[in-house]
């Protein structure tokens, strides 16, 4: 009897652990040490941070004191509300134009498509800043257009929500072209066929179609003004929002508890986007039929050309945007004298750090290039394809998608507190290259992330299986199949952390040291000390480093295409 | 494996002399440099003059600068509290020197020939924790050509600022970040009293068309025109003045506001020879010459003389600045401002 059971046992044990190949272990131990890095690089300062918000000065419990505190001093409960609206407000703006935009792109036959599609990345080479230091240009006090404004300033709310439906525009339009992409175009035989008006169509199939791809970017979009810094940093004025807040209650006041405290007043919305816009995208993804066929844009004059009008406003606005910049950080000195002269990019005598910040910064983003792709990517690998662990692989992608919903300023506040507490053993980190690239792999740790599961999933698991069976180690079938067929993934990955490492000021503003000074912050400090034509001066550096390097991913892109990816157009 | 190493190491004569020379290289390159950490606040572009003049005398010390406004290397000091980065601060305000005192983190040392100094500008305490540098003086940057576009009489008080005339034409830094807009406020207290002194920012937050976070922003934006009135320090007024800007440098008639920039050793510092010499070095004659180049009042007697562009009469408008109160009363009076004037986030009506 007692044999039986035991017999029983064992062979339950055996059906339930079957044995852990070597395999395994060396699978289990690379995503121990993602999970190790995950967890030193995103938990432990998040409550770190968020412990603070609960502490006093000496580091004593106090419950919710700060907050009580916090939102009984009108000043800073002004700034949620201005954080809202503002927020609000554009988005809406920016959902409109990006829709016309996107729909001019995927649904007419407008001419020179090619060239809006350009146009339109172009603020993406740029830091935030540069859109409210452009604009300065155009309608401060010396403007060109100050007229347009007909009185009204450009300091404050509309300076914020025109500078931050610039820089967003390229956000919300990816989305919303993809969106607009994959319609069904039987929807639209169909309503043909039903005698449908064109209205009535646009109405029931065209806006449901991709009415969650408009409500993703919406919710995208909010979080990157909610949390954006550089765009109220220079034309704010006195109009205070929750990210310029932390900045001047850390850095101004210093007052770290407090700083603490609009951090996580600022998670509250992020989070909250970033939770139902995980939902919309489940259902997205649902949506989509096997059986879809693509829509085809049949040629509309009337449509056609009005649709070229309005793209060409939009193109017009965003190439005075950067032109103004390269031009002012040309001129000798703004307004009285008009020569150009190369003044402005005599960075070493000025704030920010010099020249030497802008190599600092080309020399962090190679770096979150390079070592952000490797581990975001074999990170994606093991939770998608590895065995086993299957608890461990989902907490591990739960944590790697936290910090899309985590703003950079707050993350940098967080790190400070994390890794420059005496007793952390990782301390050494602090005021190196080595945190400024840690924290920004992390920023941008997500959307990478998503990138790479999504080419992963492409790929059929049977290539797993059938390298199992015939007893390839797992990392030969990576090695040789995996990462050659992902590779446009890859560069994908490797080009958005770079152009987000060069252009980034949030998360970097309170890490940086004397010798990692980075030209995006070079931009904010020159901003700070009035210098505004030599950020703009460093800020079109910027431009013109991502504009590089992007051209170059498209060439290589090409190329590797060509060599690796012939077997997707069979 | 390791055994096998370790053997064949000690039997190696060669690996021996290396492991000496190795050794040798260490200490002679320790003796050759030390880098020492410097926070300060001095304006960047005379960062690279002041660590060049230093090494004259002191090649074999390597400043490594960390610069930022005084607002940013205070909040940065204190955040490092527990565990300091830096070795000197050379250039911040004394007030922010005073709060770092009070928490404990300054060095006293009485650096060589301190005694020759001007007493306003050391410590009382013997021996003491800062010596001052320099005085960084407030003014009025008046944009000449933007002030006739719109009419302005030129302003020659403080008082005369919060004349409806000028109203949206002021910018002035903002206290919480702005060592310079610290001084203003910290003195427009000590010259009008504490209630006239808030009575008098309520008038003036009136005619304020924006705080800026920097202090030589305002004096800079006046330069370009992109305000007619900044209400900045001399020093920035000055150079700014130098480039061709159209302004008009303006001492206030009631007394102007003043901080001193100084130096002080961080106490747990590992370089403390260095830093010993570094901090006689920024004492010097020599160094106030230097320092004279952009400051008008300096903290060595009878080496100031008139700098370019520089308004006449600073000495005797420069106010009797009680920095003990200024440095205690810091944290109250920030706080009272920004609740004050801080929450006006709408635009103003017209």
């Amino acid at each position: 009897m007692a044999d039986t059971i035991q017999a029983a046992q064992a062979a339950q044990r055996a059906v339930v652990r079957p044995k852990i190949s070597r395999d395994d272990w060396i699978m289990r131990s690379i995503m121990v040490v993602i999970g190790v890095f995950l967890l030193v690089a995103v938990l432990l300062p998040l409550y770190t941070m968020m412990s603070k918000s609960v502490e006093d000065k000496g580091g004593g419990f106090i419950g919710l004191a700060n907050f009580s505190e916090y939102f009984s001093t009108p000043a800073l409960f002004n700034s949620a509300f201005n954080s809202l609206s503002i927020s609000i407000t554009t988005t809406i703006i920016i959902l409109i134009v990006t829709f016309i935009y996107a729909y001019a792109l995927t649904r007419t036959c407008m001419p020179f498509k090619w060239f809006f599609k350009v146009v339109a990345v172009v603020p993406l080479l740029t830091p935030s800043l540069l859109g409210g230091i452009s604009l300065i240009y155009w309608f401060g006090n010396q403007g060109v257009l100050k007229e347009l404004l007909l009185g009204e300033k450009i300091y404050g709310p509309i300076g914020i929500t025109m500078g931050s439906a610039y820089w967003v525009f390229p956000h919300a339009l990816m989305i919303v072209i993809t969106a607009l992409s994959i319609t069904d175009a039987r929807l639209y035989e169909a309503s043909d066929s039903l005698r449908a008006s064109k209205l009535k169509t646009f109405f029931t199939v065209t806006i449901p179609g991709c009415k969650y791809g408009l409500i993703s970017a919406g919710f995208v979009v909010f979080t990157l003004i909610f949390t954006d810094f550089g765009v109220p940093k220079v034309v704010g004025g006195n109009y205070n929002m929750l990210a310029t807040d932390i900045y001047k209650q850390v850095i101004g006041q210093q007052n770290f508890q407090m700083g603490a405290v609009v951090s996580v007043v600022l998670l509250v919305p992020a989070v909250i986007a970033f939770s139902v816009d995980r939902i919309v995208q489940r259902k997205q993804i649902a949506l989509l039929s096997a059986r879809a066929v693509p829509y085809t844009p049949k040629p509309s004059r009337g449509r056609d050309l009005s649709m070229l009008a309005f793209c060409s406003v939009i193109a017009i606005i965003i190439i005075a945007m950067i032109g103004m910049a390269q031009y002012a950080a040309l001129v000798t000195f703004w307004p009285y004298n008009l020569e150009f002269s190369l003044a402005n990019y005599d960075f070493d005598v000025m704030d920010g750090g010099g020249w030497e910040a802008f190599w600092n910064s080309i020399e962090m983003a190679l770096y979150t290039a390079l070592f952000g792709t490797i581990i975001v990517f074999s990170g994606a690998y093991l939770m998608e394809k590895g065995r086993g662990f299957t608890t461990g692989r989902s907490i591990l992608h739960m944590v790697a998608i936290t910090p899309l919903a985590v703003p950079g300023m707050v993350l940098g506040l967080a790190y400070i507190f994390f890794f420059n507490h005496p007793d952390n053993p990782l301390h050494f980190i602090y005021g190196t290259m080595t945190i400024l690239v840690v924290a920004t792999i992390v920023h941008f740790y997500t959307v990478s992330h998503l990138t790479a599961v999504t080419a992963l999933k492409q790929m059929d698991p049977e290539f797993e299986s059938v390298s199992a069976s015939l007893k390839t180690p797992f990392y030969k079938t990576f090695a040789r199949v995996t990462v050659p067929v992902c590779l446009p993934a890859v560069f994908d990955i490797s080009i958005y952390l770079f152009l987000n490492a060069m252009t980034t000021v949030s998360a970097v503003v309170f890490l940086y040291a004397s010798d990692t000074t980075l030209a995006s912050v070079a931009v904010l400090n020159m901003d700070d000390a009035g210098d505004v034509a030599p950020a703009a001066a460093m800020a079109m550096m910027i431009a013109y480093t991502c504009a590089a390097m992007r051209i170059a991913h498209v060439v290589l892109t090409r190329g590797i295409a060509r060599k690796t990816q012939a077997w997707r157009h069979q | 494996m390791l055994q096998y190493f370790r053997n064949t190491f000690k039997k190696s004569g060669a690996a021996r002399t290396l492991v000496a020379s190795a050794g040798l290289l260490v200490a002679a390159s320790a003796a050759q440099a030390v880098d020492l950490t410097v926070y300060t606040a001095v304006e960047a572009e005379d960062l690279k003059k002041y660590a060049k003049a230093f090494n004259k005398i002191n090649p074999d010390i390597k400043i490594k600068w960390v610069r930022d406004s005084t607002g940013i290397v205070t909040a940065k000091l204190l955040a490092e509290k527990n565990n300091p980065r830096a070795d000197v601060v050379w250039g911040l305000a004394a007030t922010s020197l005073m709060l770092l005192k009070a928490e404990g983190m300054t060095e006293p040392y009485a650096p060589m020939g301190v005694d020759k100094l001007d007493k306003k500008f050391v410590d009382a305490d013997s021996p003491p924790h800062w010596t001052g540098m320099d005085a960084w003086i407030a003014s009025v940057c008046f944009n000449t050509v933007e002030g006739k576009k719109h009419g302005l009489p030129v302003p020659t008080s403080w008082k005369d600022l919060t004349n409806p005339v000028y109203k949206g034409h002021v910018v002035m830094p903002n206290p919480n970040s702005s060592g310079t807009g610290f001084l203003d406020v910290s003195s427009w207290l000590q010259m009008f009293g504490e209630e006239g002194g808030w009575k008098f920012m309520d008038a003036l937050h009136q005619n304020i068309n924006w705080y800026t976070h920097s202090g030589s922003k305002p004096c800079k934006q006046a330069a370009s025109g992109e305000t007619p009135i900044g209400i900045s320090f001399a020093f920035r007024g000055a150079k700014s003045k130098a480039k061709g800007a159209p302004l008009e440098i303006i001492l206030p008639s009631e007394g102007i506001g003043w901080d001193m920039e100084a130096t002080a050793i961080i106490k747990g510092t590992k370089k403390l020879a260095a830093a010993k010499k570094l901090v006689d070095f920024t004492i010097t004659r020599e160094a106030n010459v230097m320092y004279n180049k952009g400051y008008a009042v300096v903290a060595y007697p009878g080496v100031a003389k008139k700098v370019k562009y520089f308004p006449e009469g600073i000495l005797a408008a420069m106010i009797d600045n009680k920095f003990e109160w200024a440095a205690t009363n810091r944290k109250r009076i920030l706080t009272k401002w920004q609740s004050r004037y801080d929450s006006k986030s709408l635009p103003k009506k017209k």
